[in-house]
Formats: C-alpha cells, structure tokens, sequence
C-alpha cells in the first residue's frame, strides 16, 4: 500500500464565467500520507471548497495532477470516480447534505446501496455506525427531528460506513455551536486514531488545532504548512 | 441493488401521491380507451365475420326494379317484374350452382294461446343449400311440396322459442298462419344476427306457392319479388353476374341503354365491404385512444422533468457518496416505468370492466383478447421507457457539484 494517500501536484483550477475564465487555483502542490490529520484553513473564498472538491473527486482540476492512493484520477473514467467517491473517500458537508425523505439508518446505508450490498447487511452496519456515533436510539427518526449537531454525526457515519481510508470534511463546524463543535471534533479526533486519514477544512483555530497539520490557502495558493506542535511550540515560546 | 432501486422508485411513487395518481390518470385513461375501444371494435368484427359466414358463400341476390335510383327505386320495385321463370332460366346459366326464388312478407304465427308475429319467407326447398341452412329437428320440405302448395313450414329457433318454449317438439305439430294450418315439418339451426342486425331466427319458411297462394294472396302468379341465386365458386362470380344480367335484360326484352326493371346485387362483395368497414372502424377507434396513449406519455415526462429538477440536490447527494450516472438513470426511469405500468394495469382493470359494462347496458358484442391486454401493457412500458428516458439521462448528465449547489 502507498504512502501517500493524497499527492496534488501543480493544480489549477479556473471556473467559466460570463466575464471570462476566473483562476481559482493556481498552482497547488501538496501530499498527504496515510494517517494524517489535515486543517485547511484560509480566507472565504481562498479556494479551499474548490480544492476539497477536486480531493473528493467531486471535480477536476483544470491542469495539474491529483493521485489518490497513487492512482491519477484525472485519467480515470466516470464509473472508476463513482467508485472512488463510494468506497475510498467518506465526504461531509458543511449543510449536512442529508436525504430528508429517508430515515437515519437509510441515510446510513445509501453508499451501500452503490456498493451493491444487500439490504439486511446494509441496515446492519448503518445501525453499528450509528451506535458508534452515539445515535443507536433515533436510527428510525427523519433528518428534520434531530439537532444540526446530531445530523453532522449521521453525515459521519454515512461517510464511514464503507470503511473508507479518507474523510475529507468541508467547514463540518461551520453550522454548529461550538459544544457541539467540540463533540464532532472528539469523534474525528477517534477517527484519526483508528487509522483514518482527516482533510477538514476550517476557520476556526481552535478547531484547526485538533489536526496535527494545519495548510493555509490565500488566493488560491498555499502559504503555510505547518505541524499543529511545531505551531504551539513556537507560541509557548 | 435493483431491488433496492425499485424500492426507490416506489418511495418516490408514494412521496408525492397525488401527484403520482394524476400522472397515471393519463395513462389509465389511454390505456383503459384502448382496452375498450379495442374491445367493442373486435367484437363487432367478430359479429360481422359471423353473419358473413351464416349468410352463405358466393351468393347474388336479384331483386324486382331498376337498379340504384335512391328513393324512387322502391316504389317502382312495387311492380313485381321477376318470376319464378325466370329463376328456372337463371338455374341453366353456366356458373351457377344453385336458385331459390323468394317472396317475403310478414305473419302471426299460432300454437294455442301462443301468439307471434315473424318473417314469412316463401322459397324453394334449395334455399336452405344456397343459405348453408341446417335443422336442428326434422326435414325440409320438397319440390313436389312447393309444386303441389302443401301446409307446411319450418321455423326458426327464436319462433320456436316463443311459440313452443324448451318443453314441447315442434316437429310434427299445427301451427297457424293467418288461420291457415301449417304442419311444422322441421326446426332451422340457430343463425344469429344478419348484417343489418335482424334476427334471422325469427323466421318461419313454407313452399313458395303455398305462401303466394294461402298467405300474402292477390299477386299475379309466379311472381317473386327477390331471387337468391349462389355461384359455383368465388372465380365465376363476374361472369355469373354478366349472365344474369345478359339473360334478364333479354327475358325481359329490355333494349340495349335502356332501365332495367331488374338489379343484381353481388352479396358478397357487399359483406365483404361491410366487414372492411368494420375493420377500418376498428382500427380507427384503436387509433384514436392511442393518441391519448400517447398524451399520458408526455405527461409522464413532463412530470418526471420536474421532479428530477425538484430532486436535483438529492441527486447531487446521491453522486456524492458514491451512484454511478447509470444508477442516476436507473432510478428515473425505473420510477417513470413504475408510474406507466401501474396505471396501466390500471387502466386494463378500467377498460376490461367497462367493456362489460358496455356489453350489460347495451348488449353490443365485446372481445377481450389477450393479446390486445398484452399489447397494451407492451406499448405502456415501452412508453414509461421512452418518455422516462430523457428526464432521466438529464439526471445522470448532472455535474455533481453544481447539483450539489443548487437550491
Ligand atoms: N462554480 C463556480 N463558478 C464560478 N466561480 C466559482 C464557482 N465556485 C466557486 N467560485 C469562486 O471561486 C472562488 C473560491 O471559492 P471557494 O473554493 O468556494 O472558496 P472558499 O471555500 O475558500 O470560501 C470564489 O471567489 C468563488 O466565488
Ligand atoms: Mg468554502
């Protein structure tokens, strides 16, 4: 198995608009290895959304590579993407992005459902990851009759529940308080030591400070890249 | 995996009920109009078919009175211009295998108290041949019958019906005819509805000359107002049809480009148009319910349209975590086929029970084939299918993030 989970090396990215193509990345190298714990942090509209999509595989870069477990994705078809989207990355949302219409275990179970994996098998292990995730009593309820902080934790555990080797997370906190910040941050925190690579991207210090690498982008470039001790270190001094 | 997608499907069908049902209305209202139209139209080819083959094969019938003058033709077909000779001269022509001559009227028929009133017909004992005529009891008359006029009569199974009921043979028995006694000397096998919807079982047939004489009275004798006439086979009927004219017009010394007081009609030919109607009539019904058919398949697509904007988000959650386009596209049109193939099982429920109803109320003959049901269905799918497919590949063809960001 390789190393490196994440390799992105020389990524652009330029969006169409009326007025023209509108350079959003420009130039973005960096490499993540296996067990990391990634904070992205940086201004709105920095591109950090833009560059969590290419991660995800929700997009692809203009020019440059991306290498997920040393597999160049730009020269993957649609249905190996779909794949990679369904069983090597768990993406959360900042909205949550859950079906509204379906129970939490449905909810849960929908990736498996891509992964070809039959219904009773499906339901069981929604029902172990929502119990991993404190949620065991609601499996039954809607989207819309939990708090924000528990539907952030049903996002989590859809994205774990094909035992993915990456979790990319977009601004995760970014609609929560910030106990219930602290809460969904003790679950990456569990996550990262059993063994799962974390991108999140973030505003917050304090949330940044729970990853052990922190990455500043500033207009669509990165300018920092530090280790989270190195950083309190320096501060302490 | 596609059990899970039907599942899919069927949550969709029941998230919006309402909406759903009205989407089907279209196809429920289609397919049950091309159920019934289908129905009543095959059914009415089929009584068609039937009368044609009771009618008899290769048959001409010549009448009394100048050919095709609309109205004026049947007061000058008054005049009594054929004879029984002339049927004796048509008999000798090449070609023809068989002539009855006839003169009709009608009657009150008596057994004890029963009384009815019913069609006399007064003929020769070939026409029973010529008309492809069986007994169910009994036998027929003979020539030395109609040559020495005797009293007797064969009757029809709905004269039977009414003037014996199930208990009593007719064979055998008196009857009277407009006081005359007639001695019933067999029972006609069943025929059923003539092309113009006259019951031909309600009929009584004697001796020609024994219904001139003791029955419709005052005519100049051996006068007949129709004579049936069959050709030998399908091949000969024009040239039987040239005889007959050319033997006529010469009997009845009619000059050359002059009326003649006679018509010939071809009755086969005239079936066979009658059922070319009903067949074109059939069809045209099937034609036109399939156009509303083809209205509940757009409407289909309209609304899947808007329900795969509606659900662009879900969607763009759906390629998120992981469904390939053709999972998109599956789910879509498994929905629309969804939509189509249970208002269409709908529809056939509609459509087949009111074909009954139609057959209850007005007695008009149906025909429900398995094949037209089946068909129906077939082309029901094939439209979920193909007016599914569009708003379906438009949801497959979503850019995930875009969708993903839409509201
Ligand atoms: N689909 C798009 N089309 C055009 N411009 C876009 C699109 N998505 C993002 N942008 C622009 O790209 C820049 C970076 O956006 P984003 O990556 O969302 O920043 P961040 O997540 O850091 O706030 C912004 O200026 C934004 O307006
Ligand atoms: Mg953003």
């Amino acid at each position: 198995m390789q190393n490196d989970v994440i390799t992105v090396s020389h990524v652009f990215k330029e969006y169409l608009t009326a007025a023209g193509p509108f350079p959003v990345l420009k130039d973005v190298n960096l490499t993540i290895s296996r067990g990391d714990y990634v904070a992205i942090m940086g201004p709105s509209g920095s591109g950090k959304s833009t560059f969590m999509n290419i991660l995800g595989c929700l997009d692809k870069p203009t020019q440059g590579h991306y290498f997920l477990d040393g597999h160049a994705v730009d020269r993957m078809d649609a249905d190996a993407v779909a794949q990679v989207r369904n069983k090597t990355i768990g993406f959360v949302f900042q909205g949550f992005n859950l079906l509204a219409r379906a129970s939490l275990q449905e909810n849960v179970a929908l990736p498996l459902v891509y992964a070809g994996i039959d219904k009773q098998e499906r339901l069981a292990r929604a029902q172990v990851l929502l119990e991993k995730v404190g949620l065991a009593k609601h499996i039954h309820s809607r989207p819309n009759q939990i708090s924000g902080g528990q539907q952030q934790r049903v996002a989590i555990a859809r994205a774990l529940v094909n035992n993915p080797s990456l979790i990319l997370a977009d601004e995760p906190t970014g609609n929560l308080d910030s106990v219930t910040s602290e809460e969904i941050m003790a679950l990456f925190a569990q996550l990262n030591a059993e063994g799962i690579t974390i991108v999140l991207v973030t505003h917050e210090t304090d949330i940044a400070d729970h990853a052990k690498r922190q990455v500043r982008f500033l207009d669509g470039r990165i300018v920092q890249d530090v280790l989270t001790h190195n950083k309190t270190l320096s501060e302490v001094v | 995996m596609f059990s899970a997608m039907l599942g899919e499907a069927w949550h969709a069908m029941g998230a919006n009920r309402l909406r759903t049902f009205l989407t089907m209305l279209g196809m429920v209202i289609g397919v049950s109009a091309v159920v019934l139209m289908m129905a009543i139209g095959q059914g009415a080819e089929a009584s068609v078919k039937r009368s044609i083959s009771a009618m008899g094969s290769n048959l001409f019938i010549v009448l009394s009175g100048p050919p095709n003058m609309g109205g004026a033709r049947s007061a000058t077909g008054n005049a009594v211009s054929l004879n029984v000779k002339d049927a004796e001269a048509i008999t000798e022509l090449d070609g023809i295998a068989s002539v009855a001559p006839i003169s009709t009227g009608k009657a009150q028929v008596v057994f004890g108290s029963n009384n009815w009133n019913t069609d006399v017909i007064g003929t020769t004992a070939s026409y029973l041949d010529i008309r492809d005529w069986n007994l169910t009891a009994g036998y027929s008359f003979s020539d030395s019958d109609v040559r020495s006029a005797t009293r007797v009569a064969l009757i029809g199974d709905t004269v039977a019906q009414n003037i014996f009921g199930d208990d009593i043979d007719p064979v055998g028995k008196t009857i009277r005819l407009k006081q005359n006694p007639f001695v019933v000397l067999g029972v006609l096998a069943k025929k059923g509805q003539s092309l113009d919807g006259r019951d031909q079982d309600d009929t009584i047939i004697v001796p020609l000359t024994t219904a001139q004489r003791k029955l419709f009275g005052n005519q100049i004798p051996g006068s007949v107002r129709q004579i049936m006439v069959q050709a030998q086979s399908d091949n000969v009927m024009v040239l039987a049809e040239e005889n007959i004219n050319g033997l006529l017009n010469q009997r009845h010394r009619i000059r050359d480009g002059a009326d003649s007081d006679f018509s010939v009609r071809n009755l086969t030919a005239l079936a066979n148009s009658a059922a070319e109607t009903t067949r074109t009539m059939s069809l045209l019904l099937g034609a036109i319910a399939s156009v509303s058919l083809l209205v509940g398949g757009i409407g289909i697509m309209n609304i899947m349209l808007v329900s795969v904007t509606e659900r662009t988000r879900e969607i763009g959650i759906r390629m998120a975590i992981g469904a390939r386009q053709r999972d998109i596209l599956m789910q879509f049109l498994l929905e629309a086929i969804g939509i189509s193939i249970v208002g269409c099982l709908i529809g056939i429920l509609i459509g087949v029970g009111g074909a009954y109803a139609v057959n209850a109320f007005t007695g008009t003959e149906i025909i429900i084939a398995t094949h037209t049901v089946a068909i129906a269905f077939g082309v029901a799918a094939s439209i979920g299918i193909f007016f599914g497919f569009y708003p379906a590949r438009k949801a497959a063809r979503l850019n995930p993030i875009e969708a993903l960001r839409y509201q």
